[in-house]
């Protein structure tokens, strides 16, 4: 089956010759139109529209924002904010930066129509320290914006006022995380807070009721305010509405950033089709589907089981190339949609070294205030660290997974899961590379194979 | 500490986007290490006082974020992306390829003072990598002759100078 066409919401104009970020350019292509009629409604249908549409967050999780929006606590009095997470440091996810570099007011307008409808007065952007044009992009952006009074005090004549700050990060991965990020805006280390019982959206920045909410989903509000909730919800798959930006990067012809109505398209086609397949004379080998903590699928393994399709229940028996691109279908096989960031590698590449590559990245960022994240994260880099560079050893794949399992579900956030899910599934998808890597390491390399660590 | 007066009009202005002064730390950092260089030890109590914080609130925050840095470093900063993506298209080889040109290792200032180069973690910027973010801007694509070719551009800038 060919792969669908590319539906453009969010990135209608990104690359667009001609289109430029600038309040002008944004204006003359229908833009804050939507905000506009958004401040003649009530805030309550807004929010309404956003749940009707089934819009599920972007940033990793796929928690769905209308339901996000509905846990805030609009009685206590204080003032609610609302933050844009625009850290986006999954590794393998690049798709706000070409939002806010090349199309800065389609953010913020999802944004002040977001503030409007949870009576917000004050947003802030969270951006990554390594995104400096980024930053100042947005800062004029939201400059422009506040002298064309669409932000700021009464915005377009009304008695509602919000302002945007933009706030940069410093290189913490962790600031993704969003209670780490809120710590991080409060001026902290970026530690991320225990919860249950207490979550952003009752307390959060200066203990007031927050709302975290990532770029590309408030890209999505704004659609959902112009074209209501039913009409985005009738795009893509029932459970998985709207489209889904993919970030492709690795071994294939064509990486880059391609969107789709959510769960229309396989792995296959993204990557065969879209991506136009491995590079000349490798095969596919291995695909991390969902940011660098997703789980790793290996090419020839298959999946069954029994899903819901409509009301009933069907078997389905998939190989990677065969698993739709959405939330649920990537869940049920063990692995996650996460940020959207599709990893691929060849038959070029040792899963020892890659995992290696990965465990030195969440040792690095591991905040450390937890003992197994902190600890188990640096002894598994240590471990692949030394398979590669020094003495491997015929038990080092256990010792690696007995670290790994005694991670997760023991810190006080996910980045538990996140560091050890890597380690967990190379080993269980490629566990005979791992068993036979002393003896692989003294043979040479497949040409053209890139060190990894 | 000396401070030109643009840093210390933006640092008043910062501080105003904020209900709480301590979120102002970061920025201030930022906004100090961008006119300075690095974060000088006389900034920690400067900004402490500043912000009507402790200095150890300060201290704790600089040596959390990898982007600041407690000494000068080289005239421009070279930073190559270490993660996954880049690493399966090269990056180790164009890391390798920065600190020969200008004969240095990695985190140190380059014998003519010129660079500093870095392996830093994902840069989001993974389909066109390998990437490299020298100063403010960013390099895609960037390949052992690609770094060639922006070493000898940062060399040429530096002799014109001299």
């Amino acid at each position: 089956m060919p792969a669908p066409a590319q539906t453009r919401i969010i990135f209608q104009h990104i690359d667009e010759p001609g289109y430029t970020n600038d309040l002008a350019c944004y204006v003359r292509h229908g833009g804050y139109e939507v905000l506009k009629k958004a401040v003649t409604r009530k805030p309550e249908e807004l929010i309404d529209e956003v749940k009707k549409s089934g819009l599920r967050g972007r940033g990793g999780a796929g928690f769905p924002c209308g339901v996000k929006w509905g846990l805030v606590d609009r009685k206590s009095g204080k003032p609610i904010y609302l933050i844009v997470n625009a850290d986006e440091s999954e590794p393998g996810t690049f798709k706000d930066r070409y939002i806010i570099h090349q199309d800065p007011h389609q953010l913020i307008e999802g944004t002040m129509i977001s503030c409007f409808a949870n009576n917000v007065k004050q947003a802030y952007i969270y951006i990554r320290g390594e995104f400096p044009h980024g930053a100042k992009i947005l800062e004029k952006a939201i400059a422009e914006a506040r002298a064309a009074n669409l932000v700021g005090p009464n915005i377009l004549g009304t008695t509602y006022s919000c302002e945007i700050y933009v706030h940069r990060g410093a290189g913490a991965y962790i600031c993704g995380e969003e209670t780490g990020l809120i710590e991080s805006l409060e001026g902290k280390r970026a530690n991320p807070r225990i919860k249950p019982p207490y979550f952003p959206a009752v307390l959060g920045l200066y203990q007031c009721p927050t709302i975290v909410n990532n770029v590309e989903t408030l890209c999505h509000v704004k659609y959902i305010a112009q074209h209501g909730g039913e009409a985005f919800a009738k795009i893509g798959t029932p459970g998985n509405t709207g489209t889904r930006v993919f970030c492709v990067s690795g071994h294939v012809q064509r990486p880059g950033y391609y969107e789709f109505p959510a769960g229309t398209i396989t792995l296959g086609q993204l990557l065969n089709e879209v991506c136009g397949g491995p590079l000349p004379g490798r095969k596919l080998k291995a695909v991390i589907p969902g940011g660098s903590s997703a789980k790793i699928l290996r090419f020839g393994e298959r999946f069954k089981g029994k899903r819901k399709v409509g009301a009933e229940m069907v078997d389905y028996d998939w190989g990677v190339e065969d698993v739709p691109m959405d939330f649920d279908s990537l869940g049920m096989i063990g692995t996650m949609g996460g940020s959207g960031g599709v990893i691929v590698m060849d038959d070029s590449v040792n899963m020892v070294e890659a995992l290696a590559n990965i465990n030195a990245f969440y040792s690095h960022e591991s905040c450390g205030q937890c003992t197994p994240c902190r600890e188990g994260s640096l002894w598994m880099k240590k471990i692949t660290t030394r398979m590669v560079h020094g003495e491997a050893r015929h038990e080092d794949a256990a010792l690696l997974k007995s670290v790994a399992d005694q991670i997760p579900g023991r810190t006080i956030c996910a980045f538990g899961e996140a560091c050890s899910w890597p380690t967990q599934s190379f080993i269980a998808k490629f566990g005979d590379e791992f068993k036979q890597y002393p003896e692989t390491k003294k043979t040479a390399k497949p040409a053209g194979a890139a060190a990894l660590i | 500490m000396n401070l030109k007066p643009e840093t210390l009009s933006r640092i008043d202005e910062v501080i105003t986007h904020y209900p709480e002064q301590r979120s102002a730390t970061l920025p201030l950092l930022h906004l100090i290490q961008e006119d300075i260089g690095h974060i000088p030890d006389e900034a920690i109590p400067w900004i402490a006082t500043k912000l009507g914080l402790q200095p150890i609130n300060v201290y704790e925050v600089i040596t959390f974020y990898p982007m600041f840095r407690r000494k000068p470093i080289g005239r421009r900063h070279i930073k190559v992306c270490r993660t996954l993506s880049c690493a399966l298209l090269g990056g180790y080889k164009t890391c390798a390829a920065f600190e020969q040109e200008f004969n240095t290792h990695l985190g140190e200032v380059s014998p003519d003072g010129e660079v500093t180069v870095d392996f830093v973690e994902c840069l989001a910027s993974c389909g066109t990598a390998p990437v490299v973010l020298i100063d403010d801007d960013l390099h895609e694509k960037v390949d052992a002759a690609k770094a060639k070719q922006l070493s000898d551009q940062i060399k040429a800038e530096a002799a014109q100078r001299r």
